[in-house]
């Protein structure tokens, strides 16, 4: 099953490396992964999508928090949380055809972004599945080139992750280890 | 503390002073000339090796023989990468060692200057952490952060690469203030009450308990612990290969080495278990074999301080991840006096059909067996030497024939299995524990590995005897061949050189050994002598272990030492 991690880190060079090594170290496939900025100097995050079981979902999580640089490691599969990603396809489109794209991108509220004498770019924000369902009506029409971010991931409520409080300041700033349970 | 203006290089040794190094192994090259030039106002001594392998090997010798950090130096390139065994070595049994390498000048980086190479990229996944440091301001706060990495929680390998811009040039220079910044690493966790709770239940329930214990009893100091729990609970003790010598031999509960060349009653009493103690091991296929036939009817408790660890090979019922001498502690307090009359009673009567045991009771027919030198080794040295071992027939010999009573009087590697370890480790052990009296055991194959830290060993005045166990194969390899490949023999015989004449052209000692009755006056004349010495022990060229469970076969499926064998070595 998808397995979607938020894993706080270090903004330190070779960071991702190290992420990204893990998993082929450990022999996990990323379905995808997303890094950027985060509220906090100093901080990045990622969100990790990736394909396993709940065994081995557990052993990911405690292989990167072996990593120093990784602050705080979430698996919000089986939370309540908010997943976004956005995709920008460009797409064929004679002017017949415009009006009929248009009207599906309406109905996905999604936007057209440029338009040329043959084709259209279109951009979606959404959960994957909406994209998917995008995807599959314009599929018709032909699509000539798409990119997509891969998902991000917020839980949902008031709390905010545990460690998003956690400076980079000190060594006390980390989540206390009774935060962290590898019960069986 | 006031401020000092510094060199990188000079901060590189204030720091290890610091942090108490006293020794760095090490091999100087261009990268790491400013640090090498900054060595004569250091009080450090530096242990000029022959290979980089061998600087690696000695400081991971060192840490395993004192429980310190060992320390190991090299230049940039070709000395970074030589290092690569050596540090993949010493992170699969968690030995804290710190290296430091040298680089090119930041300027250069990425233009492929002459001896650059990528050496945090590549041991990326061989180390604990590793380091890239570009300026001399960050060198301090890397040392630290870098020591404390190595030597908490589940110990392992630090490296750190230093500019040689960084190494020359100058900053203000105050330990103090560059303590570690490690926000993310958490070493010291510790388990839930509710898990102590499951655990002590687990353990008043069982009829058939068994402990495993490993490496982590000895890593974190628990032995004294591990005694007192396995008498007051009356469990047996099995070990593993790096857990030997954490529980004492000769103690009653002892039940020796499991797994692969584990005897007989060790793995089938793991196999008949109702209940498993795991204590700082991993559950290496090596111990395990079959996982789907691995003590099927035992719970499982697995006490471990690396989370990584719980559930990976075998799934266990209670976890408890956290420091092992605290967590034992724990369990002591509620731990209930018990009783497993019959399950020890039957343990005595498995430990009577003991194959292993067949040859060290032979008749002294003058017949010389591996099992013979090791034993003889054991009972001359009262089973009070440091044994250093390489890896292959004679490593597992020695695991069944050398009875240790203490920890770290065994240093071997286990987990990766390094050809070549022995020499250089032993070297390294000797230096860290002066009083110990070391011996190297070592095949021929392995021997020819790293032999040139002989050189090492005489430019040092390193008092370490070496016992070459010489049967003129890859011994182990050809046991698989013998069993697994048809006998095929394939690039496993060895055409020796006369390591008698080479030890004397090092400036070493040497004998060579064909009888069993010169064994024991070899071994004696060599403790006596001053110097370095190295026997030549030739012995029975096809001799295999056992009893030897198959790769993946179930741990309880062994191949034994066939009769025939014994008959013949006994007729001589």
């Amino acid at each position: 099953m998808l397995n979607t991690f938020v894993v706080y880190v270090e903004d330190k060079p070779g960071v991702l490396t190290r992420v990204a090594s893990l998993f082929r170290r450990r022999a996990f496939n990323i379905d995808s992964l997303t890094v950027g900025r985060t509220e906090k100097p100093g901080v990045s995050r990622m969100t990790i999508v990736v394909d396993t079981d709940e065994t081995g979902a557990r052993r990911l999580e405690a292989h990167l928090y072996k990593l120093i640089n990784v602050l705080l490691v979430e698996n919000v599969t089986a939370e309540a949380a908010v997943y976004r990603e956005l995709a920008m396809i460009r797409v064929t489109a004679t002017a017949a055809q415009r009006s009929h794209i248009m009207d599906l991108v309406e109905v996905f509220r999604a936007k057209v972004v440029d338009v040329s004498p043959d084709s259209m770019m279109i951009e979606i924000t959404g959960t994957d599945d909406k994209i998917d369902g995008l995807l599959h009506v314009l599929e018709g029409y032909g699509v000539l080139e798409m990119v997509r971010t891969g998902r991000v991931a917020m839980r949902r409520g008031a709390k905010a992750a545990n460690g998003a409080s956690a400076g980079t300041d000190s060594a006390e700033a980390a989540p206390a280890s009774g935060t962290i349970s590898y019960s069986v | 503390m006031s401020k000092e203006r510094k060199t990188g290089a000079e901060i590189i040794w204030k720091c290890l002073e610091r942090e108490g190094v006293k020794h760095v192994f090490g091999y100087p090259g261009g990268a790491i000339l400013p640090a090498y030039d900054a060595l004569q106002h250091s009080s450090i001594h530096h242990i000029l090796v022959r290979h980089e392998q061998g600087a690696t090997h000695m400081a991971d010798g060192y840490a395993r023989a004192s429980g310190g950090v060992g320390v190991a130096m090299a230049t940039s390139g070709p000395g970074a990468t030589n290092m690569v065994t050596g540090i993949a070595t010493a992170m699969m049994d968690s030995s804290p060692i710190v290296c430091i390498t040298g680089q090119v000048g930041s300027k250069l980086i990425g233009s492929d200057a002459f001896q650059e190479t990528d050496i945090t990229g590549i041991t990326l996944p061989i180390t604990k952490h590793n380091y890239l440091v570009t300026h001399a301001d960050e060198l301090a706060r890397t040392i630290r952060e870098a020591f404390y990495i190595a030597k908490s929680g589940r110990p392992g390998p630090v490296l750190i690469d230093v500019t040689k811009d960084a190494q020359q040039s100058s900053c203000e220079f105050d330990w103090e203030a560059a303590a570690p910044q490690l926000p993310g690493y958490r070493p010291d966790l510790s388990p839930k009450p509710d898990e102590y709770e499951q655990a002590m239940e687990l353990i008043h329930q069982a009829k058939r308990p068994v402990i495993l214990a490993g490496h982590g009893i000895l890593v974190s100091g628990a032995g004294g612990e591990l005694l007192r729990f396995a008498e007051q609970a009356q469990i047996p003790v099995a070990l593993t290969l790096l857990g030997l010598g954490v529980f004492p031999a000769s103690h009653a509960l002892n039940l020796g080495m499991m797994g692969m060349h584990g005897e007989a009653w060790v793995n089938t009493m793991i196999q008949e278990a109702d209940l498993l103690i795991a204590l700082g091991m991993r559950f290496d296929d090596r111990v395990t074999g079959n996982l789907k036939t691995y003590a099927r009817n035992a719970k499982k408790i697995h006490v471990e301080i690396d989370p990584a660890e719980i559930n990976k090979n075998v799934r266990v019922d209670v976890a408890l991840v956290g420091d092992l001498r605290q967590v034992l502690q724990e369990l002591l307090e509620d731990l209930e006096p018990c009783q497993h009359r019959e399950w020890l009673d039957y343990l005595r009567k498995l430990k009577g059909d003991s194959a292993v045991r067949d040859i060290q009771n032979l008749p002294d027919s003058g017949h010389l067996y591996a099992a013979h030198v090791i034993n003889d080794l054991w009972r001359t040295t009262q089973g009070k030497a440091l044994v250093v071992t390489d890896v292959g027939q004679h490593q597992m010999w020695e695991a069944q024939y050398y009875h240790h009573e203490s920890p770290r009087s065994l240093i071997t590697s286990g987990g990766l299995g390094t050809m070549g370890f022995a020499l250089p480790a032993a070297i390294g052990a000797k230096v860290a524990r002066p009083e110990a009296e070391v011996w190297v055991v070592v095949g021929d194959g392995g021997f020819q590995m790293t032999m040139a830290e002989l050189a090492t060993m005489v430019q040092e005045k390193v008092k370490v005897n070496v016992a070459i166990i010489n049967n003129g194969y890859l011994g182990m390899v050809r046991q698989w061949q013998e069993f697994f490949y048809d006998r095929n023999y394939e690039s496993t015989p060895l055409l020796n050189p006369d390591f008698v004449k080479l030890a004397e052209a090092f400036g070493i000692r040497s004998t060579a050994v064909k009888q069993r009755a010169e064994v024991v006056p070899a071994i004696q004349a060599a403790r006596q002598h001053e110097g370095p010495v190295l026997i030549d022990f030739q012995v029975e060229q096809e001799d295999s272990v056992y009893p030897m469970v198959a790769a993946g076969a179930d741990l309880h499926q062994m191949i034994r030492r066939p009769s025939v064998l014994v008959e013949t070595a006994a007729d001589e």
